[in-house]
């Protein structure tokens, strides 16, 4: 098992060490994982501890967190990177083993009380990339109002090394990386719904 | 870029360096009869015998004229400084990297004239002569290197005096400080005076030898068929007669008036960094703006003369090198390295239309002379910056980025003028100095982990076995970690003792016997002080001395302190045996030193704190010392070639580098050591308080696949100007992956044209010698910010 147990103090270290460089460039903390509200009362101390910092915060999350949690963050919080990856209900559960009903209607919920929320979507070939849930996602997320921008995120391998030297199992079947025509091609389908579309992210 | 210069550019990448034995001999025959008993004025009649007697060159196509050799990379060898011998010449010919040609015709003149003249007589063998023998040891210890034993001092870059007066003005002010000498007040007078005559023999050279083009290019017309060469030709002539002997009126004048006085500069003597024009685009640009106002010249074919005057320079390759100097600083590279923006004398953002044009001319040209650099200030605008880092982004190392606002700080607190401190900048690879007003002479490198070596070790060499430092305890012995640092310390003072004595020798030898009264002319305030360029003429008078190594001293003496004194992993005793076997048989202490252990260049303070307790030493121990010019000792950090030299001196370190390996370089981490990324590494190198310092060097190196996109320059702009926030002086980039420079290394003809950056300068990849190709590769490369 790698890592090390830190306290609120030991990561406020290290996040004010680069506050030089949050200066310069508009940056700041951000939070990730796994998925940072696992670890609830932890983030939210660091959240807090940021803001009585003047340093700007990110959350990067899946989602599928507790309602009340994820709302509590949100005075502590400038920006959350909202993962959605697929809306069929049953196509979502084969794939990450759970439905995603709290996640969307945690998204609806935070994108009444949050004003910057990117939603992020990765690209898996095979998996969800294909237009109904492309059309489907862009329409839920053109829905939301509040919502302006999707980050799109290809599948790429560099976990696949990291399995191998950690030795464990990767159980991600190999899959073709996707084209820069398929990536631009749901770019567009997204951009329909008079959303900001950017690769990466 | 146009035909002509695509031409004239493919030319000077062509054409091979080769040594011409034309200086040497002109230079032989001038001291065989001259019986002039006063040095500068010597000095003056050789420069004006070379400027009267060279032979005369004008390519085919060239718009700026005139070589120091006889022709392009034909390179003149100065035989008063260092004398090669045939061994050296036979070298100098056969040597895989930074070969120079050397014909069966010159070999023979060395033989039967050049060599039998002048062995005894070089500065090179006075200079040997008049050192000590404690100064010897150390010198062949591999401690420090000598930057006078075959060149001579220069490291000095020109101001805007030229754009604005003629020789024949200079000259005018000679004589008036000529009518100003109070003999009877004045005990100096008389030396004076024969320096001011020494400067107007030198003024009348240099206006002869532009006229010497002038009628050459008059002679090409008349023969010329092709009638826009003719008027191409007779415009040279027209020019050459004009400048330098007057301030030039157009912007091609003003190009080629700073060209003959460069010539005049690396003619006379084989001045170290060669000569700079600086600011070119603050001194160029009133032409500039003339030009393009009553239409004489367009944006076209400003750039046209912009690339033809960059051509000049790569004609020129550094003098042949032999020996340590050869090692320290093995490239063809001449180090002219030209300031792009910085600030206006008062003050004001220096940046302009001609700086953009410029960045455009060095992009475009990607040659490795000149040199390039752009001075940032926080008054700089973003989309310089930017221009700049889209430069780099292409991955051959230039421009490199200063920190115009520091550099400002640093001549300040030396005790410069704010207005003399805005006009300077950088030359070399990192020297901060005051353009046209200051001699700043590096003297030599010095080898940090060589003499924290030696005070491991009592004060012997352990390659030698012989003792060569000043008697410090047994380490075996040391109860505290203090006790190793005060080791380290008083060895260092004792090796900085014997260099500054042997510097404040030699400092005397150029002033008295190898004066430069042509470079005196056109430094301030040579003229009106009645002085010499070499004997404390200039304004400004700084002495350099340059640690080499800080890196590995830092991670060693932090190894030393976290696994032998607070963590006690190793005593002492198994800590010298590890590094007397090279590691051989403790291969889990070696991981335990390099992998287990705080370095600098992560932003860890316990590391980081041994930096800067180095970098306070090096500071105590150096600056501020007098030097025999009226100026003062200090210390600057790059280190060009010599941490391969330098770390093939010294055995296994404690942070786990193995003997003879290269040193880190600059004020870089040690290769491989800096694992958190380059926000990281600026931090950690930002805690030497760099003010204190005439420069520092950090090379970073970059996946090019981060820098993609305006987001990739973007972070770049942002990650220059934390460092620079933070007080750092300069940062270069290489821009390519590890993989690239492997299959460069497997297949060299395949990559020929591929550069980077090594020091504080680019240069071919495969002209670089196997170790520091090594070593380039071992860099670590960023692949996130």
């Amino acid at each position: 098992m790698a890592g090390k147990r830190v306290r609120v103090s030991d990561v406020m270290e290290e996040v004010e060490k680069d506050n030089i460089f949050y200066d310069e460039s508009g940056g700041g903390a951000t939070f990730s994982g796994g998925e940072p509200f696992m670890q609830p009362t932890f983030l939210q101390n660091l959240l807090e501890a940021c803001k009585e910092r003047r340093i700007h915060t990110a959350v990067e999350t899946c989602g599928f967190v507790n309602a009340e949690t994820l709302m509590a963050s949100c005075p502590y919080v400038d920006l959350y990177l909202y993962d959605l990856k697929v809306i069929d209900n049953e196509t979502h559960r084969r794939f990450t083993g759970v439905s995603n009903e709290l996640i969307l209607k945690n998204l609806r919920q935070l994108s009444r009380s949050h004003e910057h929320v990117i939603v992020r979507f990765p690209i898996i070939p095979g998996v969800n990339d294909d237009d109904e849930n492309v059309l489907r996602l862009g329409e839920f997320v053109s829905s939301l109002g509040s919502v302006k921008e999707i980050d799109v995120l290809p599948y790429h391998e560099l976990g696949v090394e990291k399995y191998k030297r950690l030795g464990m199992m990767n159980r991600m079947p190999e899959v073709e990386l996707p084209s820069s025509v398929r990536v631009s091609g749901i770019v567009e389908k997204l951009e329909g719904f008079g959303l900001l579309v950017k690769v990466g992210g | 870029m146009n035909e002509r210069v695509k031409k004239l550019r493919q030319q000077s990448l062509d054409t091979k360096p080769g040594i011409s034995s034309e200086r040497a001999e002109l230079m032989t025959e001038f001291y065989e009869h001259s019986s002039e008993s006063s040095a500068p004025i010597r000095r003056a009649l050789a420069f004006k015998h070379l400027m009267e007697s060279k032979t005369i060159c004008i390519g085919d196509e060239e718009l700026i004229v005139g070589e120091r050799g006889p022709a392009p990379k034909a390179t003149p060898t100065y035989p008063e400084l260092c004398c090669h011998s045939l061994e050296d010449l036979q070298i100098l010919n056969d040597r895989k990297k930074i070969p120079f040609a050397v014909d069966d015709q010159t070999r023979k003149l060395y033989q039967d004239r050049i060599i039998p003249f002048w062995r005894g007589r070089t500065i090179r063998d006075i200079l040997f002569s008049e050192m000590s023998e404690e100064w010897k040891a150390a010198y062949e210890a591999g401690i420090y290197t000598e930057f006078m034993e075959q060149r001579a001092p220069g490291h000095t870059v020109l101001d805007d005096k030229i754009y604005r007066k003629g020789f024949l003005d200079f000259k005018a002010d000679i004589e008036n400080a000529k009518q100003k000498l109070d003999y009877h007040n004045d005990p100096d007078a008389y030396r004076k005076q024969k320096e001011l005559e020494a400067m107007t023999i030198c003024c009348d050279a240099i206006i002869r030898f532009a006229e010497r083009h002038a009628e050459k290019a008059r002679e090409m017309a008349q023969h010329e068929t092709n009638p826009q060469r003719r008027e191409e030709l007779e415009r040279i002539a027209d020019v050459c007669s004009y400048v330098p002997a007057h301030a030039p009126r157009d912007f091609w004048e003003a190009l080629q008036a700073y060209w003959f006085v460069h010539l005049g500069v690396i003619t006379e003597l084989n001045t170290w960094d060669s000569f700079c024009p600086g600011h070119l685009d603050q001194h160029l640009f009133p032409f500039y703006k003339k030009g393009l106002g009553d239409g004489t010249l367009t944006r076209d074919t400003a750039r046209e003369l912009l690339e033809c005057f960059w051509v000049k320079f790569n004609n020129q390759p550094a003098p042949p090198k032999v020996g340590v100097t050869a090692e320290e600083s093995a490239t063809y590279t001449d180090f002219a390295n030209i300031n792009v923006g910085g600030l206006r004398p008062d003050g004001s953002d220096g940046v302009n239309e001609l700086s953009y044009l410029i960045l455009d001319v060095i992009d475009e040209m990607r040659l490795v002379q000149p040199s390039s650099n752009i001075q940032l200030s926080k008054k700089s605008p973003d989309r310089f910056l930017k221009r700049g880092c889209e430069i780099i982004r292409k991955g051959w190392g230039q421009p490199s980025i200063f920190n115009v606002d520091l550099i400002v700080d640093e001549l300040v607190r030396q005790g410069k003028a704010v207005e003399d401190a805005r006009s300077g900048g950088i030359s070399g690879c990192v020297e901060t100095g005051c353009f046209g007003k200051e001699a700043y002479i590096l003297t030599g490198y010095l080898n940090l982990p060589k003499i924290l070596e030696i005070a491991l070790h009592k004060g012997v060499d352990p390659r030698t076995g012989k003792k060569i430092g000043s008697t410090t305890g047994d380490p075996t012995e040391f109860n505290s970690f203090d006790e190793v640092f005060d080791a380290f310390t008083k060895q260092l003072k004792h090796f900085v003792d014997i260099k500054v004595k042997g510097s404040n020798i030699i400092e005397r030898l150029f002033a008295t016997q190898m004066p430069a009264p042509f470079l005196s002319t056109i430094i301030d305030d040579c003229i009106k002080n009645g002085r010499d360029y070499n004997d404390g003429g200039p304004r400004y008078n700084t002495t350099y001395i340059m640690p080499v190594g800080i890196g590995t001293l830092t991670d060693s003496l932090t190894a030393i302190k976290h696994h032998v004194f607070d963590e006690k992993h190793l005593s002492m005793e198994q800590m010298l045996k590890t590094l007397e076997d090279n590691f051989e048989g403790h291969e889990v202490i070696r991981q335990m030193l390099w992998n287990k252990t705080p370095k600098y260049g992560n932003d860890d303070d316990y590391a980081d704190a041994l930096l800067r307790a180095s970098f306070d030493s090096l500071y105590h121990i150096i600056s501020g010392r007098k030097n025999t010019k009226g100026g003062f000792y200090a210390v600057n950090y790059l280190s060009t070639t010599c941490h391969i030299y330098f770390g093939s001196v010294v055995g296994a370190t404690p942070d786990g580098r193995h003997a003879h390996e290269p040193l880190s370089e600059g004020v870089s981490p040690v290769q491989g050591a800096d694992t958190h990324g380059p926000t990281a590494v600026i931090k950690s190198v930002a805690k030497m308080d760099q003010v204190r310092a005439g420069g520092t060097l950090l090379n970073q190196k970059f996946s090019p696949s981060l820098l993609e996109g305006e987001l990739g320059i973007d972070n770049l702009a942002h990650l220059v100007r934390s460092y620079f926030k933070l007080d750092g002086h300069h940062v270069q980039m290489n821009v390519v992956t590890a993989e690239t420079l492997r299959a460069a290394q497997a297949n060299p003809e395949k990559y020929r044209d591929l550069i980077v950056r090594v020091a504080g300068y680019s240069d071919y990849f495969c002209d670089l010698g196997k170790t520091l190709q090594d070593e380039i590769i071992a860099r670590t490369e960023h692949k996130s910010f």
